[in-house]
């Protein structure tokens, strides 16, 4: 009796809840940015790419920086539900669907920058009428799609259970949303048959959505490496991408625990335990990419090749240097220092961890893009003044910033719409213990 | 530079209403010589003409019409190219001096916006202590292209004459073409490229790369209209020094316009060479070194602070 009332409390403390008055207005700022980079966008449709800052030698800006860092942080969907669920990683659970949601926004946006950065996205059909194969930007169009629908499946299956329960309670969720959840979930029963069937599906989605995250990821970079240019032709690029891609999403996913954590109080859900442990993976995966980035930088810089020594010299103490030492340090060095200590792994030092480690992240991505560009094998000449340098224009800035903000709407909306922390699994677990 | 800009678009609006006439003149399936025809009055000035009979025959000027020499080219026979040829191209550094002559008559061939020079002229120096000269760059036409390696939509390609040209009627502007090539060749249209009304409306023709369009790809094409005509590209007809050669490899003969060589001996005697054959791109350009060259580098510096102050 005792363990069903405490059962019901798990339930009316994990229900989605509508916004207060901070998160209106949390969603006014979101959309407001979206609506300034929706004119910026338009304005880049109407008069074309010359709005942007991009020019002959820097051809791809911080459009593309933004590319990669969405599909980046998009593979933490793959990490923290699938390879912790086929590890055998038990604390997980209750980060999994904040990790699916992140995926699923990322990898929209992550689609939706790309087309941005098409100098004609009118005829995007010609992808499918003209479509090359042995193109890399056709493998990236084929392996983001997948990825996008395994990631939506995965985030979808392990709902059915908690929609189950959301339809139990139509007062709360109000009619809208209630029609909303039937058509998503009112097929499920939730007999014996069904919880195989979704066990087995969820188990063949984790199992696939290894290999194409790790595809989605190594494909973006072989957009880079697969050119002669200094700083992109490495065979360390995939690996380089994929170490930096986990980084990013488990800091992003470490922020996004914090925050949901104090703003639902799920002091109970979300422990101090889970900041620890995800401190630990957080500390282990910044070792793996510094690893990668001493690989990538020490043996060129040792052998300072006569093409590839100005794009190195801009890097390490030239005009890209600040940006350079402040991504290496605040992205990937001050999180090892502070995450080895133990009380460098409680939930706010944690979170700043985590927003050092995304800040970091997405200058490492600007930095992956332009210093190559404006260091080609031939001279920069007979081009006017401005095609040498690189500072993106208020529509790139405008456009990109709504673009991390129409991601972090579409994690919003779907936090408000499904439970943050999954009903069902918390429960059962729960009644396992009690057992 | 605004005079002669609107002397060449008034020069190009003649040419336009010349074709336009003609594609009338084509389309109309009366007899083009009949008095009256599409109410043009006779002038009273004959004209003697051979006809296809080869008898002699009288017309009234009034009734004559420009004819293209050539049919126009579809998009499919420009994407197969000239059979039979294998187009190179010799670049002789020892005798530019940077006048750019190249570089203005490409661009007024091609309608470009300033800025958009598909010919550049580099200043280059290997080493501090090596001589500096002067090298012109068009797009290599590689027979191994990154650029048509990495194009989604197959929108730039390579032609059986070695041409590599652009489909800018299908080109997505992703631009990682542009991020391929290592000659730095290509330009994109950032907006829109500001052309005369009767050249943007044209159809865009792979060949002759007009009209160049917003959100586009655009590189030399190797004049591939001109060769298709048996002519000579536009670069190299333009400078006075013949720095520039083109011709046919499977001919192996290379002219610059005044003087014709045997390509293959003219490579062996003068020890040419193509750019970056480390990164195996098999360019179709080939250069000569600046050996016994015709004018000192600094020659060609005044010329140099127009676009590069």
């Amino acid at each position: 009796m005792e363990n069903s009332l405490k059962g019901e409390q798990i339930v009316q403390e994990l229900l989605p809840r509508k916004f207060k008055t901070s998160g209106r207005i949390w969603v006014g700022i979101l959309v407001a940015i979206c609506l300034v980079g929706v004119y910026a966008y338009y304005r880049q449709l109407r008069y074309g790419l010359i709005v942007t800052n991009m020019r002959d030698y820097v051809s791809w800006g911080i459009y593309i920086s933004n590319f990669v860092f969405f599909v980046a942080i998009s593979l933490v969907g793959s990490l923290i539900t699938a390879v912790f669920r086929l590890a055998g990683v038990k604390w997980g659970a209750p980060l999994t669907r904040i990790a699916e949601m992140i995926a699923v926004g990322a990898i929209i946006f992550a689609s939706i920058i790309i087309i941005v950065d098409m100098g004609s996205p009118e005829r995007f059909y010609n992808l499918f009428l003209y479509g090359r194969i042995q193109s890399p930007i056709m493998w990236d169009v084929i392996v983001i799609t997948t990825y996008f629908f395994i990631s939506l499946l995965l985030l979808y299956y392990p709902l059915l259970p908690d929609i189950k329960i959301l339809l139990r309670f139509k007062e709360k969720s109000g009619p809208g949303l209630h029609k909303f959840y039937s058509f998503l979930g009112s097929f499920w029963k939730g007999d014996h048959k069904q919880y195989l069937l979704s066990k087995k599906a969820i188990n063949v989605l984790c199992i696939a959505i290894i290999p194409v995250a790790f595809t989605i990821h190594t494909v973006t970079s072989w957009l880079f490496a697969t050119t002669y240019r200094p700083g992109w032709d490495s065979t360390n690029f995939g690996a380089y991408f994929i170490a930096g891609a986990f980084l990013v999403g488990a800091g992003s996913v470490v922020v996004a625990m914090y925050i949901f954590r104090t703003w639902y109080h799920l002091d109970k859900y979300i422990t101090v335990e889970h900041f620890d442990k995800m401190g630990r993976v957080l500390v282990l995966l910044c070792l793996l990419y510094l690893y990668f980035n001493v690989n990538e930088f020490l043996t060129p810089f040792f052998k300072m090749k006569e093409s590839e020594a100005g794009y190195l010299n801009d890097l390490f103490s030239g005009s890209f240097a600040p940006i350079f030492w402040f991504a290496v340090l605040t992205g990937i060095v001050l999180p090892i220092i502070i995450l080895l200590f133990k009380a460098g792994r409680k939930p706010l030092p944690m979170f700043i961890v985590g927003i050092m480690v995304v800040v970091g992240a997405w200058f490492k991505r600007y930095l992956i893009v332009t210093p190559t560009l404006l260091h080609p094998f031939m001279p920069m000449h007979d081009v006017p003044k401005m095609y040498t340098h690189y500072f993106p224009s208020w529509e790139e800035w405008a456009i990109s910033m709504a673009s991390l903000a129409g991601a972090m709407l579409v994690i919003t909306i779907l936090c408000r719409i499904f439970p943050i922390i999954p009903i069902q699994e918390t429960l059962d677990e729960h009644h396992e213990t009690a057992k | 530079m605004e005079p002669e800009n609107n002397s060449r678009r008034d020069f190009l609006l003649t040419g336009l209403v010349a074709a336009g006439l003609t594609v009338a003149g084509c389309n109309s399936k009366k007899d083009p010589f009949e008095a009256g025809a599409e109410g043009v009055a006779a002038s009273g000035k004959k004209v003697k003409l051979l006809s296809v009979d080869g008898e002699v025959i009288e017309v009234d000027e009034a009734f004559l019409k420009p004819v293209p020499h050539l049919p126009e080219v579809s998009n499919a026979e420009a994407r197969v190219g000239i059979p039979g040829k294998k187009f190179v191209m010799v670049i002789d550094l020892s005798r530019c001096k940077n006048l750019k002559k190249c570089q203005s008559a490409c661009n007024m061939a091609h309608d470009l916006n300033p800025g958009h020079n598909w010919i550049k002229v580099n200043p280059m120096q290997g080493a501090e202590h090596t001589a500096p000269y002067w090298e012109p760059t068009t797009c290599m036409h590689c027979d191994e292209p990154p650029c048509v390696k990495v194009c989604p939509v197959d929108a730039t390609f390579k032609r059986q004459d070695g041409i590599v040209l652009i489909d800018s009627d299908r080109c997505i502007g992703c631009r990682f073409c542009m991020a391929a090539c290592p000659y730095s060749t290509r330009v994109f249209n950032w907006g829109e490229p500001d052309l005369p009304a009767a050249v943007a409306s044209q159809p865009y023709s792979a060949e002759t790369s007009i009209p160049q369009k917003k959100g586009t790809v655009g590189k030399c094409d190797f004049c591939a209209d001109m060769t298709r005509m048996g002519m000579l590209p536009h670069c190299v007809s333009a400078c006075p020094n013949g720095t520039f050669f083109f011709g046919d490899l499977n001919e192996d003969s290379v002219t610059n316009g005044a003087d014709t060589y045997r390509f293959s001996d003219l490579i062996k005697d003068k020890a040419g060479y193509r750019l970056m054959e480390d990164l195996g791109t098999k360019p179709s350009v080939y250069y000569l070194p600046p050996a016994g060259r015709n004018f000192p580098f600094e020659s060609g510096l005044e010329n140099d602070k127009t676009q590069n102050s």
